[in-house]
């Protein structure tokens, strides 16, 4: 039971319910589609990038409570960042959830921690993740989490 | 165990409550005594695939330990031993869905193959531009790609049987759909996702009176119904060994002595050929002409060894528990706030799909997981039919013969921490 709790923290719960940046970017000029097989979840991921920096950052799709809620977080905090960064970004966070890395820094996100515990759950929390990294990379397939 | 006030088990249900002969059961599955996060094992994801018997287990150790050779070549004794086996259980298999002859019988891969030899063997062969298949809205992807690709490679197209609410197919719909272009119906038995049983012996007859040929898909009938495929006057019936009690990797497809007759190989190899030479060859007769290589020995004796198993218990017996279990388990959960079933049909098997409000299916999984009980959650290959009901994805508990009562409550028990984890 605790490392339910662990896992469906309370930010979890009010992210999954009401997604921060949810809907489409007017102006975005990099998109990309995530796709997870395992569970049906889906993600479209809108991003604004002027000179190496990601203005803004919005996303659409239905999935389970730890992808939304990656997700919302994720455009939170990549808002601002230049893309290196947010890349950068993705490679802490990834070591997060994952259980190579500590929640050192990574701020709101850490609520995510949980999800080490849950090793089928990793490919729901990064999903919104790798779709950011193929819209950074103009990538136009569709991402899977296979 | 978190057990939560609201939730109150229908019945007193220890196991002095349960039926006698469950619990016999039960001690043929040696998995069942596994714990899973420090809980007993509840497995309910009985239409992925089943549980084995010690009885199968244990037919394939011996075939590996005494028999071990190839079939249908040898003359030394121990490729003997295994040809009788695995002809053996040829014959098992035959007489499980009552085939006229041990030569309708196609051990395959499971039913996916199975399907994939129809669609290119018999399909391939004959279908053009403007033929049709009809399929239905609830098949398994298995019973909607290969007829896709069919169709790439001909021109022929797919029809699609509609289906009510309730999740059962529409007879008037597939009346019309039924004309001079149809070239096949292939419909699934009972449906992986709802547990519907199809009324497929008056869905053949009609298809009849059109000289259509009907494909059965029966991966979740095998083990919940029995299936006589001259009373169903089916033209093809594929299953798999797995949801069965039998192992992995093997499978059967049913045809007529006819059909199969007339259909060129599926695959070119060993076994399936009378003679070579590099002139031509000429092709061995059925099964063997569809069984290229060496085939799976082990899993066929397996899948005997399976079929004596489910026969010496008995579909009678069998039904009467899973049908008073689905009930039971429906009960159970009905009336859990925010809960809805998908799939109502009244002919069902014991499959219990669900979505509850607010919770996406695979946190429901995970935490029921936590609590040792094993489910599907996601889409269950069945995307049109999930787009049907507006969901992207159900959890399903599915059930066996050796699934109990007391299985039941830890699943409502375990719904019901789910709401609690979410506080709904």
């Amino acid at each position: 039971m605790n490392d339910l709790r662990e896992l469906y923290q309370e930010t979890i719960f009010d992210h999954y319910r009401q997604p921060r940046n949810f809907g489409r970017l007017e102006g975005a000029n990099r998109r990309a589609e995530g796709y997870n097989p395992l569970c049906g979840d889906k993600v479209t991921l809108y991003l604004q990038v002027e000179d190496g920096v990601i203005k803004d950052a919005s996303f659409e799709g239905s999935g389970c409570a730890i992808s939304t809620a990656s997700a919302s977080l994720m455009t939170e905090n990549i808002k601002g960042k230049r893309e290196a960064d947010a890349l950068h970004l993705l490679d802490k966070f990834h070591g997060l959830v994952t259980g190579t890395a500590t929640a050192d820094d990574l701020g709101k996100l850490a609520v995510l921690a949980g999800v080490r515990e849950f090793p089928q759950r990793v490919k729901c929390a990064t999903l919104a993740w790798h779709t950011m990294q193929a819209a950074l990379a103009n990538v136009e397939e569709p991402v899977t989490t296979e | 165990m978190m057990m939560d006030h609201r939730f109150q088990p229908l019945a007193y249900s220890d196991e002095s409550a349960e039926n006698q002969a469950v619990q016999r059961w039960r001690a043929d599955f040696p998995i069942l005594e596994t714990n899973v996060h420090g809980k007993p094992l509840v497995y309910l994801d009985n239409a992925a695939t089943t549980q084995k018997p010690l009885a199968v287990i244990e037919a394939e150790n011996l075939y590996y330990r005494h028999d071990n050779a190839n079939v249908h070549r040898g003359v030394h004794a121990l490729s003997q031993r295994a040809t009788d086996a695995f002809e053996a259980a040829r014959l098992k298999v035959q007489r499980l869905i009552n085939a006229a002859s041990p030569n309708e019988i196609i051990f395959v891969r499971g039913t996916t193959e199975a399907i994939n030899l129809v669609a290119q063997s018999y399909g391939r062969s004959r279908f053009k531009a403007g033929d049709e298949i009809i399929l239905s809205r609830m098949e398994h992807h298995s019973n909607i790609v290969p007829w896709q690709i069919l169709c790439e490679q001909t021109g022929a197209s797919l029809r699609i049987i509609p289906i009510n609410d309730a999740g059962e197919l529409e007879l008037e719909a597939y009346e019309q759909l039924l004309g001079p272009r149809t070239k096949l119906v292939a419909v699934a038995h009972v449906s992986n996702a709802l547990g519907t049983i199809n009324p497929v012996r008056a869905m053949i007859n009609l298809a009849h009176v059109h000289g259509v040929p009907v494909l059965l898909d029966g991966a979740q009938a095998i083990a919940h119904l029995p299936v006589d495929v001259q009373a169903l006057d089916c033209d093809f019936y594929a299953f798999s060994g797995h949801k069965l009690y039998g192992p992995t990797g093997i499978g059967v497809l049913y045809g007529k002595t006819a059909l199969l007759d007339a259909m060129p190989p599926y695959q070119g190899g060993g076994d399936m050929i009378r003679s070579v030479s590099f002139d031509g060859t000429t092709y061995n007769t059925l099964p063997h002409k569809f069984e290229a290589g060496t085939p799976n020995i082990a899993g066929v004796i397996g899948l005997g060894a399976a079929i004596d198993y489910l026969t010496g218990i008995g579909f009678d017996a069998l039904i009467e528990h899973e049908l008073a279990l689905l009930t039971y388990a429906t009960q159970s959960v009905i009336d859990i706030p925010g809960l809805r079933i998908i799939g109502n049909a009244l002919e069902k098997t014991g499959i219990l799909s669900f979505v509850l409000d607010g919770v996406h299916p695979h946190d429901i999984g995970t935490i029921l997981d936590r609590q040792g009980v094993a489910i599907r959650t996601g889409h269950h290959c069945t995307m049109p039919l999930m787009e049907h009901f507006g969901v992207s994805a159900t959890a399903r508990a599915s059930f066996a013969l050796y699934n109990t009562r007391a299985e039941a409550d830890k699943l409502a028990a375990a719904i019901y921490q789910v709401k609690e984890v979410f506080g709904r």
